[in-house]
């Protein structure tokens, strides 16, 4: 039996919880023994759907109060591109980041500096805000990658902070006003960057498909080995040899990166940027999206980024409402699936341990997890 | 420069002292339940919040407006302490029981957990500004603004040290702190129930064949930790006089940064953490202007994670983590 099926009380609670369990343990188990064409039509589909989805019969029905294509591009796209890019600090080497905005902020006023201060090109400041959000991935990480657990999770949060909170007060950028009429990228293979969010969107899909892309073969590759065995044991993979702060930092490079490119991106379409932009709160959403899809699966942490950023604006007829459900949702999903609603085949505990007291796990992390399909039948 | 810190150094440490000894308040419950469930409670800052309105809300039945004084001043204070201990001391217990038994049950990733407890600091948030602040505080649509809180009393300078004003809310806050602090220290190392919290925080399941009940010992740190925060919501609304729906989290930050300081799972850590932290961010602020006081918490937050992750005390209420 599934770990997760065991029927501890008859309550509705657990009966809701069979049922996603069910759904999603099911399209995983498909998806591990699916042959290889069947994983190249799907890829191929979904990037079919991704490039039709602005499409005004999809926005009709998926976003009836907002302008869709807009949607796609901020927050929907956004969110996905951050969470690929928490999801290699989070997922792949377990290390708890509560500061994640940071890069995006970083990596927005990069784009917003150079951009109207030195008149950079777009696609110039791309590559400098890159490799300023990696410098600062290692600043940040170098220090703080010595800690564990808790104590990095909130010292990332105490780094995000700081980072607003230096923007809010330094004249040169702006202060608290932030820093308006950022350009728009150049035009490249023809295509114009105006005020259409169309061009952005497809400009963000690319990005997105180059980093899951180069996500996946992170993850297949040693340093997504070395990551795997940090998250398991950091002490066991220490005395196999691996480097472990060396890979850490790694992870904080790489995350950094993604987070600085979704900010650069971002800020090239929003035209004004401001502090309030980046608040706690949009390190947390993203950080939820992660672990709501499913961290350290990239189907997961794509469709959590997804479901997050758009479930608030398809039911913005609840007005305000929203956030306050978004809240108890969360709750409510950790308590129904902690793992997320897609988890990785082989489940694990994120941040270090599984919370031992008390409870014998239920069922056990490893039990029932390598194990192939013949699961998919009960 | 140099001047600038003579002169203001006197009232800056007062004023240190004072918000220390909030945060050193709220950092108990950081402490308390970190130390027995190694999880940070990240909605503990909605428990103080939701301490403070109630204290508010006690006040606004009472019909204050004109500062109080001599027994009704006294006994307003008491009333008020009541209210806003049972508040955030309750709401912590139903935190608990909502967001983290079931995952706790089950096993979850501590990740997890902590996805809750932003889940459901959200959703307190969104409730107070939503609908607790515009239907109970009656103000309609402004449940985003800030709600003045009545004077209770006058603030009058009680003595003086040099340059120096002591003033009796300064006194009253500081005082209040520590006696707090006494009695929970008493109670984790003199009371049975303190024992268990001890025990389990050592070493759960023993604690468990030990015979001690592990759900009874946890809602009893909530209610503990989340009274602790409703005292210093108490001593909040009455200093600042400012309510908001999202005052909890920068106090809240600050105080798991005072916790840490002291050296987390600490309780007397916390109290030394709180205080520190409060002098370090009001003396750095006369250096380089209070717009940088948060960032000068977080900057002592990383350093001395860097330099003595343990903190000042170390971790005591439980074993050392690696």
């Amino acid at each position: 039996m599934n770990a997760n099926s065991t029927i501890r009380d008859g309550n509705p609670l657990a009966m809701l919880r069979q049922t996603v369990v069910g759904y999603s343990d099911r399209v995983r188990d498909w998806w591990a023994t699916a042959p290889g064409w069947a994983r190249w039509t799907v890829y191929g589909l979904l990037i079919a759907l991704a490039i039709i989805a602005p499409h005004p019969a999809i926005g009709s029905f998926m976003s009836p109060h907002s302008h869709w294509a807009s949607l796609l591009f901020s927050p929907i796209g956004t969110f996905v591109l951050l969470a690929v890019g928490l999801n290699v600090v989070v997922g792949q080497a377990g290390l708890l980041d509560l500061g994640f905005v940071a890069f995006y902020a970083i990596g927005a006023y990069t784009m917003a500096v150079f951009g109207t201060k030195y008149g950079w090109n777009f696609w110039g400041v791309l590559v400098v805000g890159i490799f300023i959000t990696a410098v600062s991935g290692i600043i940040l990480g170098s220090p703080t990658l010595r800690l564990r657990g808790d104590y990095l999770a909130i010292v990332t949060l105490g780094f995000g902070e700081i980072v607003r909170i230096t923007a809010q007060n330094t004249e040169y950028i702006g202060g608290a006003r932030g820093i308006t009429n950022i350009p728009h990228p150049q035009p490249i293979f023809g295509v114009e960057f105006f005020l259409d969010p169309l061009p952005y969107y497809y400009l963000l899909l690319a990005a997105i498909v180059l980093v899951v892309i180069f996500a996946k073969r992170l993850e297949r590759s040693r340093v997504g080995r070395a990551w795997e065995a940090i998250r398991e044991d950091e002490d066991a993979a220490e005395l196999m040899g691996v480097p472990t702060f060396k890979f850490k930092l790694l992870a904080f490079f790489i995350g950094a990166m993604i987070g600085g490119l979704t900010g650069v991106i971002w800020a090239s379409k929003v035209i004004a940027i401001q502090p309030p932009n980046f608040p706690f709160i949009l390190s947390a959403t993203i950080l939820a999206a992660v672990v709501l899809g499913g961290s350290g699966n990239l189907p997961g942490v794509i469709i959590g980024a997804f479901l997050i950023a758009w479930l608030p604006e398809r039911f913005r007829g609840f007005a305000d409402y929203r956030i306050l459900i978004f809240g108890a949702a969360l709750v409510l999903m950790m308590a129904l699936r902690p793992e997320g609603l897609l988890p990785p085949r082989r489940r694990r505990a994120v941040t270090g341990e599984v919370s031992k007291p008390e409870t014998p796990p239920a069922g056990g992390d490893e039990a029932g997890d390598d194990r192939p399909a013949e699961e998919v039948a009960k | 420069m140099l001047n600038d810190f003579i002169s203001q150094v006197g009232p800056s440490t007062v004023g240190g002292l004072a918000s220390g000894a909030i945060y050193a308040l709220i950092a108990l419950g950081y402490t308390m339940v970190y130390g027995v469930l190694r999880l940070i409670n990240f909605a503990h800052s909605e428990i103080f919040m939701i301490g403070s309105f109630a204290a508010l809300f006690v006040i606004m039945q009472m019909g204050i407006t004109e500062p109080l004084t001599g027994v009704a001043l006294v006994g307003t204070l008491l009333l008020l302490l009541i209210a806003s201990m049972a508040a955030s001391g309750g709401a912590a217990v139903v935190l608990e029981r909502v967001a983290y038994r079931p995952l706790r049950k089950r096993g979850a990733s501590r990740l997890a957990a902590l996805i809750s407890a932003i889940g459901a600091s959200i959703f307190l948030q969104e409730l107070f500004a939503l609908v607790i602040i515009p239907e109970v505080f009656d103000r309609p649509s402004q449940g985003r603004n800030q709600v003045p809180v009545p004077r209770l009393f006058d603030r009058e300078t009680v003595f003086s040290v040099g340059n120096t004003d002591i003033r009796n809310d300064h006194l009253l806050i500081i005082g209040a702190a520590v006696i707090m602090m006494i009695l929970l220290d008493v109670f984790v190392n003199r009371t049975r129930i303190g024992r268990g919290v001890r025990a389990t925080s050592q070493d759960p399941e023993t604690a468990v064949l030990m015979g001690v009940n592990i759900d009874s010992i946890v809602r009893t740190t909530f209610l503990v930790g989340g009274a602790m925060a409703g005292v210093a919501a108490l001593l909040y609304t009455m200093e600042f006089e400012n309510l908001r729906f999202n005052i909890g989290f920068l106090l809240g930050v600050k105080a798991f940064t005072a916790a840490v300081l002291g050296g987390i799972g600490n309780l007397r850590g916390a109290l030394l953490g709180g205080l520190a932290l409060g002098l370090i961010e009001n003396w750095g602020s006369i250096f380089f202007g209070s717009e940088w006081k948060d960032v000068i918490a977080f900057t002592v937050l990383v350093l001395v994670l860097l330099f003595r992750p343990t903190g000042i005390l170390g971790e005591s209420l439980q074993r050392a983590r690696a």
